[in-house]
């Protein structure tokens, strides 16, 4: 009776001739195409180093008025602006400036592709339903699956570096978006829908100035949510050496460094905060004239 | 042949149209439809007869087919079989391109709810069907500002839809329909989400500019009132089918069946009523003041009270006597009692 007591598991040479199977196919996979595949993110991996290159070698101070600015910018608040002065300045005290700098490229960059990448597939889920049955379990997975395993397939497609860490942190902050987007537009007023129709708009006319404007609310929460996955990922990608504060805190891990792990910690929790309450502002601003009603 | 035709539309709402349009031919009705095909009624076998550059009502309750009908008019519904004739075309042959064309550049809709863009202000949501159309930023101006203030929104162009009333944001839906010079103007229950007060303002507003446009109007509306007042022409509905066509007149005076008799009865029939629609026969003998033939009975009433007499002569345009009216047949309008004699 031993299949009561033991799982009938795969027998021990099937499993190991499977296992080799899969990982060496995905190697050699690798070796034939991972030039093509990685030469595909050659604009991402420019824009990265580019915008890093800018944030580094411009002064600290242009950079620290030119962030509140845009904080300013987007929320009108000079109370937020003001933290965010201070909690900048915070950053580059305790010696954090270089690699707040890195990660505020990364998260740009990642946030900016996921964007280019999720709105497109948003609005083609809302006008397909069988777009949207085939999209679902896909952003399922995304989304559940531990962010380290699919850090493995991209180490063994780009190596260690700037790529693949900018690519899984892609990865794991697209899914918001790519949902809102869909939520958003699938939640227009069918009446205004209707409205534009009988003006005899085409479908793009109506996209560009019906849907989209007005799907505009949600698809800013999930830019939002996205750049709060981004930030979470940042620190992850660090793993596959991905630049930025998630570089000391593996340090401080390694070596028990208290005071880098937590100064490292703070770092991201004061870059969260001001971006979450910038764009949520900005968010609430834009749909200022938005409620319906009298 | 211009205005808009339609003939015998039919639209059923079902997974096989085919199969179900044939049951409803051979007589099955809506909820045996429903019942036995999964399938809901919503238009059989209209016909009418719009006229150009006058305001066709089309009456019902909600659940009627009176809001699917209109949308027929643009194709925003697919028939399941039948006609639509705009100047003659047949809506329902035009490829997606022509419709486009077709339904920016002559027709234009107001909607119940108002349908405007909360994103844009007055004066761009007003241009909306003007970009449909393309035309110049300069032009799109110059129309949208005329129409904004046609329609008493002057000094409101930058305000957004949720800074206005429910009245002043029909008055922006109204705007934006007459601003794209469409010659076909289908209003969807346009003014039944405003207080009554705001509503007559709105038929007002219509009417008056409808005295220099001369537009069709297809008129959508639940409110018997309002078919009367602004309806050249009446079409009631009830169940996916026409009960009753004519004027107003001929609705009060000889409602079609038990139906349109229940809607009719809390009607005020003296300031709807026309004189020459229960005027007799004159005589040599025929005395009074003169009364021009559409004047109501509430207001002949008062004239022939004024001049002191009971009996009435009716004139025509040209001022010549057609007929003659006594205070007994007024009366006995206003209660039901008359026997009809002529009609427009």
């Amino acid at each position: 009776m031993s299949w009561l007591d033991e799982f009938p598991e795969m027998e021990k040479t099937a499993l190991r001739d499977l296992r080799k199977g899969i990982d060496g196919g995905f190697r050699e996979f690798t070796r034939a195409y991972g030039d093509t595949i990685e030469s595909f993110f050659f604009p991402v991996e420019w824009f990265l180093i580019n915008f890093e290159k800018l944030l580094l070698n411009t002064p600290w101070i242009v950079v620290l008025l030119v962030l509140c600015g845009l904080v300013y910018f987007a929320s009108r608040s000079l109370f937020l602006t003001a933290g965010t002065f201070v909690g900048l300045f915070l950053i580059g005290y305790f010696a954090m400036w270089e690699d707040a700098m890195k990660t505020l490229a990364m998260i740009s960059t990642a946030t900016l592709s996921a964007i280019i990448i999720g709105i497109p597939i948003g609005i083609m889920m809302a006008k397909s339903d069988r777009v949207q049955t085939f999209f679902n379990p896909i952003l399922d997975v995304m989304q559940t699956m531990p962010s380290f395993v699919y850090l493995i397939p991209v180490i063994m497609l780009f190596g260690i570096g700037k790529l693949p860490g900018i690519i899984a942190v892609i990865i794991y902050a697209v899914p918001p978006i790519i949902r809102l987007t869909n939520l958003g537009i699938r939640l227009v007023d069918k009446e205004v829908l209707e409205a534009s129709d009988a003006f005899g708009a085409s479908n793009w006319k109506r996209l560009t100035n019906v849907q989209l404007p007005l799907a505009l609310p949600t698809i800013m929460a999930g830019v939002n949510q996205t750049i709060m996955m981004a930030l979470a990922m940042v620190v992850v990608a660090a793993l596959v050496g991905a630049p930025g504060l998630g570089k000391p805190v593996l340090q401080a891990i390694n070596g028990q460094f208290l005071f880098m792990g937590v100064s490292a910690g703070m770092a991201i929790v004061i870059l969260a905060i001001i971006i979450d309450r910038a764009s949520q502002a900005y968010g609430k601003r834009i749909q200022e004239h938005r409620e319906k009603g009298h | 042949m211009s205005g808009i035709q339609i003939k015998s539309l039919y639209k059923i709402f079902s997974e096989n149209e085919a199969v179900a349009l044939e049951a409803v031919r051979n007589g099955m009705g809506k909820s045996e439809l429903l019942e036995q095909h999964n399938s809901v009624l919503g238009l059989q076998d209209i016909n009418i007869d719009m006229p150009q550059d006058g305001i066709q009502v089309v009456m019902g309750l909600s659940g009627s087919g009176k809001s699917t009908l209109i949308r027929h008019i643009n194709r925003l519904i697919e028939p399941t079989s039948g006609e639509v004739l705009v100047d003659g075309q047949n809506v329902l042959n035009m490829t997606d391109a022509e419709l486009q064309q077709f339904r920016a550049f002559k027709t234009a809709m107001v909607f119940q709810k108002f349908a405007l863009l909360p994103h844009r202000t007055v004066q761009s949501n007003v241009e909306f069907g003007l970009e449909v159309q393309g035309l110049e930023v300069s032009e799109r101006r110059k129309r949208s500002q005329k129409w904004i203030e046609r329609v008493g929104l002057g000094g409101f162009e930058d305000r957004y839809p949720s800074q206005l009333s429910g009245g002043m944001q029909q008055r922006v839906g109204l705007a934006r329909a007459l601003a794209t010079d469409a010659e076909i103007l289908l209003m969807d229950e346009a003014f039944s989400a405003l207080d009554p007060l705001i509503r007559t303002d709105m038929q007002d507003v219509m009417l008056e500019l409808q005295q220099e446009l001369k537009k069709t109007i297809v008129f959508i509306t639940h409110d018997l009132d309002e078919a009367l007042r602004i309806g050249d022409k009446i079409a009631i509905l009830r169940d996916g089918a026409i009960v009753q066509q004519g004027n107003a007149q001929d609705i009060i005076l000889r409602p079609a069946d038990d139906y349109i008799r229940d809607f009719v009865k809390d009607i005020n029939r003296a300031r709807v009523l026309r004189v020459d629609s229960i005027m007799t026969k004159a005589n040599s003998k025929t005395k009074g003041p003169e009364i021009h033939g559409d004047i109501r009975l509430d207001e002949a009433t008062r004239i022939l009270q004024e001049a002191n007499a009971t009996q009435a002569r009716v004139t025509d345009n040209a001022g010549k006597t057609v007929g003659a009216v006594s205070l007994d047949i007024i009366v006995d309008a206003m209660v039901e009692k008359v026997e009809v004699v002529s009609t427009v």
